[in-house]
């Protein structure tokens, strides 16, 4: 079953809470990943692969760094789900 | 010999199976109870273990560190970067230049969970489900690596690996980074996290465990006659090391003095120790040698014995090849009897309880010794603790691993 973006956007938060310590009310999502996050390639790649499991969708290397910002994660996760 | 510095200890961390820190361990210790329990899960059942217990961790990390450092750590960095904080904070959190502070951390083993949990996600998920950080958390410098990240370390960060001599190793490579110049402060300690099925089912296959699994606080028991094997144990033991003149010029606490560190290996057997012990000998001769120290002023011995049927007698025939007359006023103490064996770790919380045995004039007792074995050529101390002489004395912590690897601490008083 699809979820939602607003649904996405949570579980996202999730990982990146868990990941990172950072409060999850704060992965907005017009926060850049690298910039307001601070989250590093390799804290990247494994938030990408546990919402590829989280999800059920497949995040392609090349497309990771086009996910600047968490809005854009969002709407190719969505995407993807398709 | 001339050898640089005086190194003293300023600063002591540990978590382990009798406490979370290093006062509950010690009070723990001198108490003479037993960190080994029954498993609560169903490995018995599922893998058909031979063993149902260990010296499992006290304390879990999680009422220590953050999530995020639960997730990007193995729990053998976990265990050494939680005793590393103990440690940096009893020295007093030392002002030292980056480049001359420096970090040894050691593990037997390295991050085998994380190791065999990738391995499990391979086979039921595939490669796409393996996570970035399983090689930083695997790799055996991965306690070390943290440790230096934590504080800032940038003199050298260094792991060496040496099975269960592996901890104390680390220190007497520590001293030596301060002897030669390379650093004024250093970190080292060891840590462990094995008890995991795999490696308890592969140390019974080569019938180095206890098997006593009716009776597990009762089943570490070094030079009792009915000895049958070591308990598994897991945790950290961290110290903070500094020349004399940088600790003196911080007015820092002192525990005590690293006089001396004594290497040799065996050249002989990848798992038996040698039998006349004459590596064992060349260790703890060279760390006598290198301190100055009389023999006659050692009180006091951290034996390495693991309650196995040949290992412990090949060590105590080894202290006194040693110490000869001198070893008659020795107290011996097995504290494995209480601990288990934290393998990599082990050489350094017996370093610790070392330490601590001069500092406070009290050498730890050795438990479930109900009869010594007659082969025995020292004086054990059993049950509870035993005062040691004051005035300028001196212990000697050995700690051995498979491999034929030999480490010697010589350690003494501040006073």
């Amino acid at each position: 079953m699809a979820h939602s973006e607003q649904e996405i956007l949570a579980g996202l938060a999730e990982i990146v809470n868990e990941e990172t310590g950072l409060p999850a009310d704060s992965v907005l999502p017009e926060k850049s990943f690298t910039d307001d996050l601070d989250i590093d390639s390799l804290a990247m790649m494994t938030i990408v692969t546990l919402a590829e499991e989280k999800f059920g969708v497949t995040i392609p290397d090349s497309e990771v760094k086009n996910l600047v910002t968490v809005a854009d994660a969002v709407s190719f996760i969505a995407g993807a789900q398709a | 010999m001339t050898h640089g510095p005086d190194v003293v200890v300023t600063g002591l961390g540990a978590t382990t199976p009798l406490g979370g820190d290093v006062p509950s361990t010690w009070a723990a210790a001198l108490a003479g109870e037993s960190g080994a329990r029954t498993f609560d899960n169903d490995w018995v059942e599922r893998y058909g273990l031979p063993v149902s217990f260990a010296a499992t961790i006290k304390v879990s990390p999680e009422e220590a560190l953050s999530r995020p450092e639960l997730k990007r750590m193995d729990p053998s960095a976990q265990y050494a970067l939680i005793a590393t904080r103990q440690a940096w904070a009893d020295a007093g959190a030392p002002q030292v230049e980056p480049e001359r502070l420096g970090a040894v951390v050691s593990s037997g083993i390295g991050g085998i969970w994380t190791t065999l949990d990738g391995w499990d996600t391979l086979k039921e998920k595939g490669a796409r489900r393996m996570l970035p950080m399983t090689v930083p958390m695997l790799m055996p410098n991965s306690a070390a690596a943290f440790v230096s990240l934590e504080l800032g370390a940038k003199a050298g960060a260094h792991a060496l690996v040496s099975a269960c001599a592996s901890g104390a190793e680390a220190i007497g490579y520590a001293v030596e980074m301060i002897r030669t110049g390379r650093a004024d402060v250093v970190v080292a300690g060891g840590t462990e996290a094995t008890i995991h099925p795999m490696p308890i089912a592969a140390f019974a296959a080569s019938r180095t465990l206890s098997l006593r699994n009716d009776d597990p606080t009762g089943a570490s028991r070094p030079y009792d006659v009915d000895r049958d094997g070591f308990v598994i144990g897991e945790g950290a033991g961290v110290v903070v090391l500094e020349s004399a003149a940088h600790a003196q010029a911080r007015g820092a606490r002192v525990y005590a003095t690293i006089a001396g560190v004594g290497l040799s290996s065996d050249g002989y057997h990848i798992t038996s120790p040698e039998p006349s012990g004459e590596g064992q000998i060349r260790a703890m001769r060279a760390a006598l040698e290198e301190s100055g120290v009389a023999a006659a002023d050692v009180v006091h011995v951290n034996a390495h014995a693991t309650s196995t049927v040949v290992g412990d007698l090949i060590e105590a025939r080894s202290v006194r090849g040693v110490l000869g007359d001198e070893a008659d006023h020795v107290a011996l103490s097995a504290t494995k009897s209480m601990t288990g064996h934290l393998l990599g770790g082990a050489g350094a919380l017996e370093t610790i309880f070392t330490i601590l045995a001069l500092h406070d004039r009290l050498a730890p007792p050795t438990i479930n010794v109900a009869q010594p074995d007659p082969e025995l050529v020292l004086d054990l101390v059993r049950d509870t603790p035993r005062a040691l002489p004051t005035g300028q004395v001196a212990a000697i912590n050995n700690s051995f691993g498979f491999g034929g690897h030999n480490v010697a601490l010589l350690v003494t008083s501040s006073v």
